[in-house]
């Protein structure tokens, strides 16, 4: 089932959502959101694409198996438990630099924590939406 | 010696990216891991031989006082060198050996990791650590003695030695449990120190019994034995190393490590004597009726464990003495004779004692090596197997009156027929008249020979200077097992005197014994007639039984329909909710403090009630899948009138995904086939309103219930302060309770890999059709 109004809408809605889920990701620590709500979102942005344009296209755009962002962001996580250790912190201790960046705000590792969180769930989520998709033919 | 553990482990590792390499031009490289590990522990010989201990401390679970303690006395250091230098020559053996074997580096990584754990075993002092390294031997032994897994005897026999070893692992770990909780310290050296409070201990006896199991379990104790003759299904080398050298041993080990805690009480000396005393003639007589070169060293090695297990029993001074001194020659020239096994093998191809003979003028050096053996294990005149014998039987003749002779009879017994038995495997196949058969036997490599060679002439060197051999290798080893001072002095000449006779009528009858009995396959299969009372019979009778009883459990539990599951899953959930429900006492409702109704919060349950009956009644299973996410949505609805944003976020976006999961997986089902019963219905729809009766229930109870708010509070007042964050959902989520979200994401991606591989696999076996 192709239908071109979809396709048409899909190329402007998957910037439009992905943007959207970065949002939720950023604005987690202090408004709701988060790297869980952001990854959920950005999934279904994929799964709209590929329900327009096939898995195999939404696959392309991404440039990469999902599978490969699940080793990415649990990498992304165990880093931002391990990096306080460094520091002579005990792990997952919250470390935050100073200034404030603009757009982004405060940066700390729990920020990549989320960001480890956003990718997992992307890949979890469109790792098992694709296989079954393109499992069906 | 943390470094020699890890060396050992490490070398192991680097099979996997080196393997092909060291399958070929870096062979050689590999003996230089346990000889490396052999200087080292050479090097701490003379500050051990005087009395220092060396100790060495790697945190690991210091809240739990489990850590890698090392610590290295005379015992410890005796065994170090063992493992490291007969690991030496097992593998420059090993090398050759195997040469073009496939799983080449594979073999070596399980001995390096062999190498390690046992090191593991003999250096450490937490009871933890040892116990971790135990159970790694026995695993690496399981890998060794499966190591020809195309064969269904040699996998059949590494379940059977892991099975049997590991159970006595699971004891031992419950014996040092209640042992460490007694004495109120996890290490051996401070447990030496609350011996009384122990021994005391009503629980004394259970402790014995658990400690006791894992080490009869690991030196093939009768009637725990029958694993080690199976264990010869493993590549000659590793009979050698571990089935006969090194292992096995760990549990004369543990026995001579615990000595000074558990022993000298009559409970700990007689059940070690009997069992021990059992096991050595048993196995001692089984081992003249072999055919097999290797059966017939197996139930020699199980007869020589006997031997120490018997003599640790004995406990006295001269006792212990007598076990340093037989751990080293045993290890010397049972190493050197399983090599030689090894090497007629490796070149005849047969290692059916009937049909060998003659064999000296092939490999006139293996011969060699063989016969210093076999004298050694005969205890003749000065070889260090003299000194053993002798210490044996002074051992056994200072016990008393009428025990002293019924010991050193069994003794005497055990002993003539370990020389017959060390006669057949080291002599036989060298002797007599060369058969036609093995005319064109080819020449070994030198690097097959060397290494017994070099362990056979030890022996003899151990035998003619055993002043050094006692003082830098026996003294403190005798010391750290008896508990106190042994005054160790090994001579070979005490004169004529009643030891020295019988050691001499012991080697006339032995070889009076070689020279008689032939055995033959007829002897071996009236032997095996009498399997059915054998402990192996018994053990897979066990085995298969349990097999059996799992297999009838799995059919009637583990159905495989996913409906079935979930039923059991929700009613033992609601069983336990009830339970608790019952207990808590009758709900109080207070309606007048209940909020009042809203006009949307009435609108949304009345559609979430529609949705549900068109879930129920619909015949389509499209429609069914909508009106779920209908009801989902309108739980994302209360919870936004609730001000739980987060929540209705999530649970919005993951409803939606659900949908395009089932859309796409019923895209594939048929239409809404009626294919149970209503009664079945009538059934579900009972579990499905008692669950949803028993959580309103609960969260009825819950208002009821005055609110504990100390954790809610903190999480408020210190998201910002701790935690630069002011959604504290969130805080809570990636900060304060981080690690559990961590090992969400682990779970989830679990799920997606177990998915994946699912369906990529039967994609697979659909593309092979």
């Amino acid at each position: 089932m192709r239908s071109t109004i979809l396709q048409t809408a899909t190329r402007y809605l998957l910037p439009i959502l992905l943007l959207f889920s970065v949002f939720l990701l950023l604005r987690g620590h202090y408004f709701p959101g988060g790297g869980f709500v952001g990854g959920l979102v950005a999934s279904i942005a994929f799964v709209l694409h590929s329900f327009a344009n096939g898995a195999e296209a939404s696959m392309k755009i991404m440039r990469r198996k999902p599978l490969s962002l699940i080793p990415m962001g649990l990498g992304l996580a165990v880093l931002s438990v391990i990096i306080p250790t460094f520091f002579g912190y005990p792990p997952m201790t919250g470390l935050w630099l100073e200034e404030k960046f603009p757009v982004i705000g405060s940066i700390g590792t729990a920020l990549f924590f989320d960001i480890g969180v956003y990718l997992v769930v992307i890949g979890v989520v469109l790792t098992i939406l694709f296989t079954i998709s393109l499992n069906q033919d | 010696m943390l470094l020699t553990v890890i060396l050992g482990l490490f070398s192991a590792i680097l099979m996997l990216p080196l393997g092909n390499k060291i399958k070929t031009r870096w062979s050689g490289l590999l003996a230089l891991v346990p000889a490396i590990i052999f200087l080292y522990y050479l090097y701490y010989v003379p500050a051990v031989s005087t009395g220092t201990i060396y100790t060495q401390i790697l945190p690991w679970v210091p809240s739990m006082d489990i850590n890698f303690a090392f610590r290295l006395d005379g015992l410890s250091l005796l065994f170090a060198l063992l493992i490291s230098g007969i690991g030496t020559a097992i593998f420059v053996y090993a090398i050759k050996y195997l040469k073009g074997h496939p799983y080449f580096d594979r073999f070596f990584g399980y001995l390096c990791l062999f190498m390690a754990a046992m090191l593991g075993v003999v250096l450490s002092d937490n009871i933890f650590s040892l116990f971790i390294f135990w159970e790694l031997t026995s695993i690496s032994s399981f890998f060794l003695i499966g190591f020809n897994n195309d064969s269904d005897e040699s996998r059949t026999s590494a379940l059977r030695a892991l099975t049997v070893t590991g159970m006595g692992g699971f004891f031992l770990l419950a014996g040092l449990a209640l042992l460490g909780n007694i004495a109120g310290t996890y290490y051996i050296s401070e447990l030496v120190l609350a011996r009384d409070l122990i021994i005391g201990h009503r629980l004394y006896p259970v402790i014995l019994a658990l400690i006791f199991l894992g080490a009869f379990t690991k030196s093939a104790q009768f009637p725990f034995h029958f694993w080690l003759p199976g264990a010869m299904k493993a590549p000659t080398p590793v009979s050698a190393y571990l089935h006969s050298a090194t292992m096995v041993k760990a549990g004369i080990y543990l026995l001579a490590r615990f000595n000074p805690v558990l022993g000298h009480t009559e409970l700990w000396s007689y059940t070690l004597m009997i069992v021990g005393g059992f096991t050595m003639i048993y196995a001692a007589l089984h081992a003249l009726f072999r055919l097999d070169l290797k059966g017939i060293l197996a139930y020699s090695t199980i007869s020589a464990l006997g031997v120490l297990t018997f003599l640790i029993g004995l406990g006295t001074k001269e006792a212990i003495i007598a076990v340093v001194v037989f751990i080293l020659v045993h290890a010397l020239y049972k190493a050197t004779l399983f090599m030689v096994t090894g090497i007629i093998d490796h070149e005849t191809g047969t290692r059916d004692i009937s049909k060998l003979a003659g064999l000296r003028k092939m490999m006139p050096w293996v011969a060699v090596a063989g016969g210093l053996a076999a004298l050694s294990s005969a205890g003749l005149p000065i070889t260090f197997g003299f000194i053993g014998k002798d210490l044996i039987y002074a051992a056994t003749l200072e016990s008393g009156d009428t025990l002293a002779i019924i010991l050193t009879s069994l003794a005497v017994g055990t002993n003539i027929a370990l020389v017959a038995a060390g006669f057949m495997a080291g002599i036989k196949p060298f002797s007599g008249k060369l058969p036609e058969t093995l005319q064109d036997t080819p020449r070994p490599y030198a690097a097959l020979w060397i290494p017994p060679l070099i362990l056979g002439v030890l022996g003899l060197i151990a035998g003619i200077f055993p002043g050094v051999t006692g003082n830098y290798f026996s003294l403190q080893a005798a010391d750290s097992i008896f508990g106190g001072n042994t005054d160790l002095h090994l001579a070979i000449w005490h004169g004529v005197n009643t030891v020295l006779i019988l050691s001499l009528a012991t080697l006339g009858t032995g070889i009076l014994v070689y020279l008689a009995n032939k055995p033959s396959a007829g002897k071996l299969q009236a032997l095996e007639r009498l399997n059915v009372i054998s402990p192996q019979y018994i053990f897979d009778l066990l085995g298969r039984g349990l097999l059996k009883l799992s297999q009838n459990y799995t059919n009637v539990v583990h159905n495989g329909y996913l409906r079935s599951y979930h039923l059991k899953i929700i009613l033992f959930a609601e069983a336990l909710l009830v339970y608790k429900l019952w207990l808590s006492g009758p709900i109080h409702l207070d309606w007048e403090n209940l909020t009042a109704l809203s006009i949307y919060e009435v609108a949304v349950v009345l559609i979430l009630i529609g949705a549900m009956g068109i879930v129920l009644s619909t015949p389509y299973l499209l429609t069914a899948v909508l009106a779920m996410t209908v009801v989902g949505y309108c739980i994302c609805l209360m919870f936004v009138f609730y001000s739980a944003p987060d929540l209705a976020m999530t649970q919005f976006t993951i409803d939606t995904l659900t949908t395009v999961l089932f859309v796409l997986v019923l895209y594939k089902l048929p239409p809404f086939l009626k294919l149970e019963s209503s009664t079945r219905r009538y059934r579900d729809i009972a579990v499905a309103l008692g669950f949803g009766t028993i959580l309103s229930l609960i969260a009825l109870k819950v208002i009821n219930e005055p609110i504990e708010k100390s954790i809610s509070q903190f999480y408020g007042e210190n998201a910002y302060l701790l935690a630069k964050g002011k959604n504290v959902v969130n805080v809570i989520l990636v900060d304060f309770r981080g690690i559990d979200t961590l090992f969400e994401t682990v779970v989830l991606s679990i799920a997606a890999i177990g998915v994946y591989s699912l369906l990529k696999l039967r994609l697979k076996s659909s593309e092979k059709e």
